[in-house]
């Protein structure tokens, strides 16, 4: 797997960028990443970032939309509006995650 | 990789093991009486579909019938051969060639109960009709599959839409009502749509786009129908290589692909699909495959997730929460396609490794998600498809004893006739639990690997 330089520290990305070691994460990379995808964190960003760090803490998956919208209580259509047109896949790369497997 | 902080999560997740297992001695142990003679078990299968008939077809013959009681419950006794669902509206079968009583199916020394299923009380070991009645169990088989749920999306169940521009076919009467529909269909934009995943048989509406395509060329009215594939997903498929490989396919038929599309509601006065993030897309004819979803009854005992799936382990099917309770096919959360392939494989080892689980024995026949496809691509031909969890589908031959090597994700007519030999195969052999020359593990045996940069180059172009 690729290591790459990201806010002065080294982390490990898979072939389509994502983070794949949970530890190396930080809020700082989280803006990085955000910015990678023209995205700009609010609080309500981060509220939902930090469910998606608990929630794969308990589970050991990444949440798809549905579940962030049951269980951690943002609505799909504001999930849109916070991370427009590929909200399960932009929210998991800035909360350092694997992208949801759910898709089968 | 997880940090330490996750340490304290583990531990407690070790000693609800530890609760789990000893739950599961108790069991074990209750099988002598005093006197050392065994006792009569009872194994309550739920649903008696492709999974669950398939499971007390093996389980009968591994079970001493002194010993083991075996009992089946379902809703109704029509047992629907599900793949044929997807070619009906083309003429290709009437529906009485779908349908048979489910009790032939079922083998000497198993009962049925016709009822519907109110709850399970998973802490007492009873389930709890609708009628009233109470079914205690030792073990329980949850097999009651998934179905598709139109009024999980607002407007799309609206009478003045469905079943008149809005159809399914994964039901008998949805795909009924569309093959009328269809006949009367001479022009207009045809939308292909899926609401969201995972769903049955995740393959079959690009089946149906092409075959749709196919059927209006015959018409030869094709130049009047706009064709629209509409998917949550980011492309034709979930899986990289086959997904570029379909996109393909659709590209060569002048279908239109509208990915990252999740459905909010239908319009029904503008006849139009309307996304979260507002794109609209209007129809003349809408075929959507809804929110699929487990049982209700599934959510009412407290023991599904959001989709009312039955979180199990995805190499053996136990349930994550009780050391009795398994679920199987379509009910369960496993990350694999939801297709009887994937449960007669995994049933293949589920039935093998129950016998060893309830004898004290480890479960060591490990499910790795193996998943075996036909795609039908319109004009005779179509494609197979072969995976599993960790490998996704590729290219290359797949090997049969007798008939010989079947091309992957590739259109042939013999990968056709394979599509439709398979309802005889179904009757006859899968559904009996009979034995069925194709391994249980997926193997890599005449698959292309893909190189490295050829995955690069398939992750750019997504």
């Amino acid at each position: 797997m690729p290591v790459i330089e990201i806010a002065g520290k080294q982390v490990t990305v898979n072939d389509e960028g994502f983070m794949t070691v949970y530890d190396e994460w930080s809020e700082e990379i989280a803006k990085v990443l955000a910015a990678q995808v023209e995205i700009e964190l609010t609080p309500r960003h981060w509220e939902v970032i930090h469910f998606l760090r608990e929630d794969f803490k308990k589970l050991g998956e990444s949440s798809t939309s549905r579940h962030t919208q049951t269980v951690g209580g943002f609505p799909i259509k504001e999930q849109f509006e916070l991370f427009p047109k590929k909200p399960a896949k932009k929210m998991s790369y800035i909360a350092g995650l694997p992208k949801p497997k759910g898709c089968v | 990789m997880l940090r330490k902080s996750i340490d304290f999560e583990r531990n407690t997740s070790k000693a609800i093991q530890i609760t789990f297992m000893h739950k599961h001695f108790f069991l074990l142990m209750s099988r002598l009486k005093n006197d050392g003679e065994e006792i009569m078990k009872n194994l309550l299968v739920l649903g008696a579909g492709a999974a669950g008939t398939m499971v007390v077809n093996k389980l009968r013959k591994k079970l001493p019938k002194d010993v083991w009681k075996i009992t089946i419950i379902d809703q109704d006794t029509e047992h629907i051969y599900q793949p044929g669902l997807l070619l009906m509206p083309f003429g290709t079968y009437e529906p009485e060639q779908l349908m048979k009583k489910r009790q032939s199916f079922f083998p000497k020394g198993v009962d049925f109960i016709q009822a519907e299923i109110e709850k399970i009380e998973p802490e007492l070991n009873v389930v709890i009709l609708n009628d009233g009645r109470e079914i205690a169990y030792d073990y329980l088989v949850i097999a009651t599959g998934t179905t598709p749920r139109p009024d999980q999306t607002p407007g799309m169940n609206d009478p003045i839409l469905w079943y008149k521009s809005v159809f399914d076919f994964y039901t008998l009467a949805g795909s009924i009502a569309l093959r009328d529909a269809l006949k009367d269909f001479n022009g207009g934009r045809l939308i292909v749509h899926i609401a969201e995943m995972p769903i049955k048989c995740p393959v079959a509406p690009l089946e149906f786009t092409f075959l749709a395509d196919a059927y209006f060329t015959k018409r030869g009215i094709r130049d009047k129908v706009d064709i629209v594939y509409v998917t949550p997903l980011e492309g034709a498929f979930t899986k990289p290589v086959a997904s570029k490989h379909l996109g393909m396919m659709l590209d060569e038929r002048k279908i239109t692909l509208e990915s990252d599309f999740v459905i909010e509601h239908i319009d029904a006065e503008t006849k139009t699909i309307v996304s979260m993030d507002e794109r609209e897309v209007a129809f003349d004819l809408l075929v959507t495959v809804p929110v699929n979803m487990g049982a209700d009854f599934i959510a009412r005992s407290g023991m599904g997730d959001e989709l009312n799936y039955v979180p199990v382990n995805k190499h053996n099917f136990l349930s994550d929460t009780y050391p009795n309770i398994f679920a199987l096919g379509d009910a369960s959360n496993i990350p694999a396609s939801k297709a009887g392939s994937v449960a007669h494989f995994a049933i293949d080892l589920f039935s093998e490794n129950f016998v060893n689980y309830v004898n004290g024995r480890p479960m060591d026949h490990n499910f790795d998600g193996h998943a075996n496809c036909f795609i039908e691509s319109g004009n005779g031909k179509g494609l197979l498809i072969d995976f599993n969890y960790e490998v996704e589908p590729l290219a290359g031959k797949f090997p049969i004893p007798v008939i010989g090597p079947l091309a992957l994700l590739k259109e042939s007519r013999l990968n056709h006739i394979g599509k439709l030999t398979f309802r005889w195969i179904y009757w006859h052999i899968l559904l009996k639990g009979r034995y069925l020359p194709i391994p249980a593990l997926m193997s890599m045996a005449g698959k292309v690997k893909v190189t490295k940069k050829e995955k690069e180059r398939i992750n750019a172009s997504n």
